[in-house]
């Protein structure tokens, strides 16, 4: 499936790279013990390292370290056991030191590889050039007075993770595919949150057209694009942009620009010519971060099972579709969810209760899995009863909608309404023999060949014995009774 | 009772404790002394309401058997570390009015050790300086002058405010930072001792920082083992400086033993440098023999990247200072100037709360760390700089110590080197190359010159190596017996 765009001159073909940054996920921030969790109040959670008072000096968090340590791993991507913290210099009100500290020349992650899945059912790796750790800035408040600008140093020093891939990515699908499985990979590690809503994961999409075979154009970066849709958007109007620009004889200048939601377009903020000269040089405050081969190794070991691997094995024990598949392991909570469910029950119906009845239900009422009040125990005692044939499926989903609403055992729901099958033959043949003769002349019909009819007597049975009769039973007593 | 501002922190421990005068004494005599010498202007801040208070709690621990190792010994803190609820300037206009809220390690292991403070010294602003002639507050005046010359002298610097107050007997020790001389040289210019220890030795935190890989904490004080004794309350590990050593701190006093026998000495030859007077030369020589008698070897050394130790200096210190400073844009504490935009706000706030050298040494940093120069200079002075080290290194494979003059002058007149920066800059080029290797060095008084001002040598050792050099500077010490005192100070006593 090749994304191309059709401009006057011919096809062109769109070359993405991406850069996400990623909140770390930890207590405290890069360089300082202030907390780091959000929506505080403003400059609550400020530490006299954050705030760059005087003398101040930073101290890295080795939890972050951990955590970029893990992800570089649920990459597949070499941690660089040497690594060096560079200051980048630039002046603004958010940036209290007037550098952020950051990693340039040795990041603590190189090369990796990501899959990404494709809507069309395809893969395709796409390369993952670095990873480095760095702060993250406050916030600039503009709007809340007419001539004075407000900071909030809240987030100033949280630790982020900049992921940079390679140019690998040839359309929005791709570009949003990779994204999602990004971010799918972050939160089985539990290394970000994924939020793009809330800012805690954002991407700088670099964009270039070419002819299909040429070398790479010149590219733009777009900045503020802040979720899937808004990626999708930037990429086809800057591409459209770009491929316009080229073919009335333009020329596309290197620059910076920002994604415009409200107008779906995107707009120059600064050139190569404005664009900083951050005298990068590394921080004399911090030594060079040396990993130990034993640390590394104690986090691969703590490694949760990545979507992918979880994906196969799925299909692998459980039969499932690679489909179904998806759908369990987009989340890890949903996918452990699953698991919990189907252990030693049937796979395929353990799947068809979770994504079917339970999601189908949840997503109608705009819940997550999280947020079930069915615990993956219960819904698994369920299949049970179906299975060792307690109820009926059928009696099953009226159970199912019970505990959907009150979060009540299925036993204790199936002895409260009485809904407990009846297998005992002998009581079904019973209502079998009435239903027989109150309906002679459907039975005369049915054998005389009306056996479409046979459906009906099933019903009737049903019906009398309030739902409960074991329909294999009814089937086999019907069949041998109206076959007489 | 005798004049307790004369006395050394070893004399006045012995002192307090026989009961001889409370440490409330002690610190009035220094309060009433500094009043009589304000005109040397080595204090930006006078806190005699603090020293009186920690002086009474001093007397109570005495009493009470919980003396600290310095208990009770009124010092003069250099302006550069950050004291809670005192002013803090680091000489700058743009940081008048700050009060921290925190303090540094450095003040809060001299507190917790029973140290008094007598007020924030002087310094040239931001520590950047060779004379103290930078200070937003003022020039300090070295109590020395030239024999019949009435003459106002530079005191050295950038700790010139601590050198010119322990020589002036306004305090008995004092703190001071050396990022490429400014506790060896100012030491030197006023006759009397101090010591940059190792890189590491001493916790950064809470110092307003210069040049972070260069930038080291020691003391000031008129003798060797006081400098021992200040040193080993100031000194130790630090989690919230990343570059401090987690190593003990050992008693420094008891390394002297004044046994120096079999020590190898090594006297670098491209110490000797073009222009240096004779009598500087000459008490170089004095120490060789001093040691010599003393039983010790000397052994000629060669440390061939010195000549390049000086520019080497004054592209990586700039560079740092340049990320260092940019901190103080207005935003959020010290002096901020209105502008008609963001940018006028920082452009008049740094232009006017820095000084001009100050801003000379941003414009160069900024320059030597752009697009374009970075790898000329920045890069290729890290290697020369990683050069000088190895120099060191082998030097310390043939000898214990090394031993050089302090500066190539005596003090010199207020205005004397300005009109040159370069020429200024000349100052710092036996000291630089300690800061450049991490190295401690120890300076101390050898004589007087011709005109009655002081001379001083150093003692440069390997990392870690300061307990040699106590040792051996005690022996310079005993040989030199430096007992002369500036004549406005004799007058006073």
């Amino acid at each position: 499936m090749t994304y191309q765009i059709q401009g006057e001159q011919g096809t062109w073909e769109v070359v993405i790279g991406m850069e996400v940054h990623a909140q770390v996920i930890a207590e405290s921030k890069l360089f300082s013990g202030a907390a780091a969790s959000f929506g505080a109040e403003p400059n609550s959670q400020v530490s006299l390292v954050d705030a760059a008072m005087p003398g101040m000096l930073p101290v890295l968090n080795e939890y972050c370290v951990e955590q970029a340590i893990r992800t570089g791993l649920g990459l597949n991507a070499k941690i660089n056991k040497t690594s060096v913290f560079e200051r980048k210099n630039y002046f603004y009100p958010d940036l209290p030191q007037g550098y952020q500290i950051s990693q340039f020349l040795h990041p603590i992650v190189g090369k990796g590889e990501i899959e990404i899945d494709l809507p069309d059912g395809t893969t395709k790796t796409i390369g993952i050039t670095r990873l480095h750790l760095e702060q993250d800035a406050g916030k600039s408040v503009h709007d809340q007075h007419p001539t004075k600008s407000y900071v909030d140093l809240n987030r100033s020093g949280c630790a982020l993770m900049e992921i940079v891939s390679e140019p690998d990515i040839r359309s929005p699908d791709e570009a949003t595919a990779y994204l999602s499985k990004l971010r799918m990979i972050l939160r089985y590690l539990d290394t970000c949150d994924g939020n793009m809503e809330e800012g805690s994961m954002r991407a700088d999409v670099n964009i270039s057209v070419r002819k299909p075979g040429a070398g790479y154009g010149t590219r733009c970066e777009v900045k503020n694009v802040n979720s899937l849709k808004a990626v999708q958007q930037a990429i086809e109007y800057e591409a459209q942009r770009q491929v316009e620009i080229i073919e009335g004889g333009g020329k596309i200048d290197q620059e910076t620009r920002l994604w415009d939601p409200a107008k779906g377009e995107t707009r120059s903020m600064r050139s190569k010519e404005e664009a900083h000269d951050y005298r990068y040089f590394p921080d004399p405050d911090l030594l060079p971060l040396h990993l130990a081969d034993s640390w590394i190794e104690r986090v691969r070991e703590t490694l949760p099972e990545l979507p992918d691997q979880k994906k196969h094995r799925f299909m692998k024990d459980f039969g499932l579709s690679a489909y179904d598949a998806n759908v369990l392991i987009a989340e890890r909570a949903r996918a452990d969810y699953f698991e919990i469910v189907a252990k030693g029950r049937d796979g395929k119906m353990a799947a068809n209760w979770v994504l079917n009845e339970l999601l189908g239900a949840l997503n109608k009422d705009g819940k997550s899995i999280t947020d079930s009040v069915i615990a993956a125990g219960q819904l698994g005692a369920l299949i049970d009863l179906i299975s060792d044939n307690t109820i009926s499926g059928k009696i099953a989903k009226d159970v199912f909608a019970e505990m959907y609403k009150s979060g009540k055992d299925p036993a204790e729901i199936v002895e409260e309404k009485g809904l407990k099958q009846v297998t005992d033959t002998g009581a079904i043949e019973k209502i079998v023999d009435e239903v027989i003769a109150e309906n002679p002349d459907n039975v005369a019909a049915y054998r005389s060949g009306k056996d479409k009819l046979f459906g009906f007597f099933v019903g009737q049975v049903m019906k009398k014995s309030q739902g409960k009769a074991n329909p294999n039973i009814i089937n086999e007593l019907l069949k041998k009774k109206l076959s007489l | 009772m005798t004049n307790l501002t004369h006395l050394t922190i070893e004399q006045a421990l012995k002192g307090l404790e026989k009961k001889d005068f409370t440490a409330v004494e002690l610190t009035q005599a220094h309060i009433d002394a500094m009043e009589k010498f304000r005109s040397l202007n080595a204090y930006i801040v006078e806190t005699p309401e603090i020293a009186l208070k920690q002086a009474a709690e001093s007397d109570k621990r005495r009493a009470g058997g919980k003396a600290g190792l310095i208990d009770g010994i009124p010092l003069g803190i250099k302006d550069l570390f950050c004291t809670q609820g005192v002013q803090t300037t680091a000489a700058s206009k743009i940081l008048e009015g700050f009060k921290p809220e925190y303090e540094s390690t450095v003040t809060s292991n001299l507190f917790r050790d029973g140290a008094v403070m007598l007020g924030k010294t002087n310094l040239d602003e931001f520590a950047m300086g060779s004379s103290n002639t930078t200070s937003a507050f003022g020039n300090v005046i070295n109590p020395w002058k030239r024999k019949n010359d009435n003459t106002d002298l530079v005191p050295g610097g950038s700790s010139g405010g601590s050198s010119a107050a322990v020589a002036a007997r306004i305090c008995m020790g004092a703190t001071g930072t050396d990022t490429g001389g400014s506790i060896r040289q100012p030491a030197a210019f006023c006759g009397i001792a101090g010591i940059k220890p190792t890189y590491g030795r001493c916790s950064r935190w809470g110092v307003v920082a210069f040049a972070s890989s260069l930038d080291q904490a020691g003391p000031f004080a008129r003798t060797v083992k006081d400098n021992a004794l200040l040193l080993r309350s100031m000194a130790g590990y630090d989690p919230k400086d990343s570059t401090s050593a987690d190593r003990p701190v050992p008693d420094y006093a008891a390394a002297m033993t004044g046994n120096i026998k079999g020590l190898k000495i090594g006297v670098p030859k491209e110490y000797r440098v073009e222009g240096m007077p004779a009598e500087i030369e000459k008490m170089w020589q004095q120490g060789i023999d001093w040691l010599k008698s003393a039983g010790a070897e000397i052994v000629d050394v060669s440390l061939p990247h010195t000549k390049y130790a000086l520019p080497v200096y004054y592209i990586i210190a700039p560079a740092e200072a340049s990320s260092n400073l940019a901190r103080y844009d207005g935003v959020r504490y010290g002096k901020r100037v209105t502008g008609e935009n963001l940018k006028d706000m920082y452009q008049k706030t740094r232009a006017q709360g820095f000084g001009e050298e100050v801003r000379r040494r941003i414009l160069v940093g900024t320059y030597v760390l752009s697009a374009g120069y970075y790898d000329a200079y920045y890069i290729k002075a890290q290697r020369v700089r990683r050069l000088i080290y190895n120099d060191f290194m082998s030097a310390f494979e043939k000898c214990d110590v090394l031993l050089t003059p302090t500066a190539p002058s005596a003090a010199f007149a207020i205005g004397e080197n300005e009109d040159d920066p370069v020429k200024m800059y000349l100052n710092d080029v036996f000291t630089v190359t300690g800061n450049l290797a991490g190295l401690p060095g120890l300076a101390l008084p050898a004589g007087l010159d011709s005109q009655g001002l002081p001379l001083g040598l150093q003692l440069l050792g390997r990392p870690w190596g300061e307990e040699t050099l106590f040792n051996v500077a005690g022996v310079i010490e005993k040989a030199a017996n430096f007992t002369a005192l500036p004549a406005s100070v004799q007058k006073a006593a």
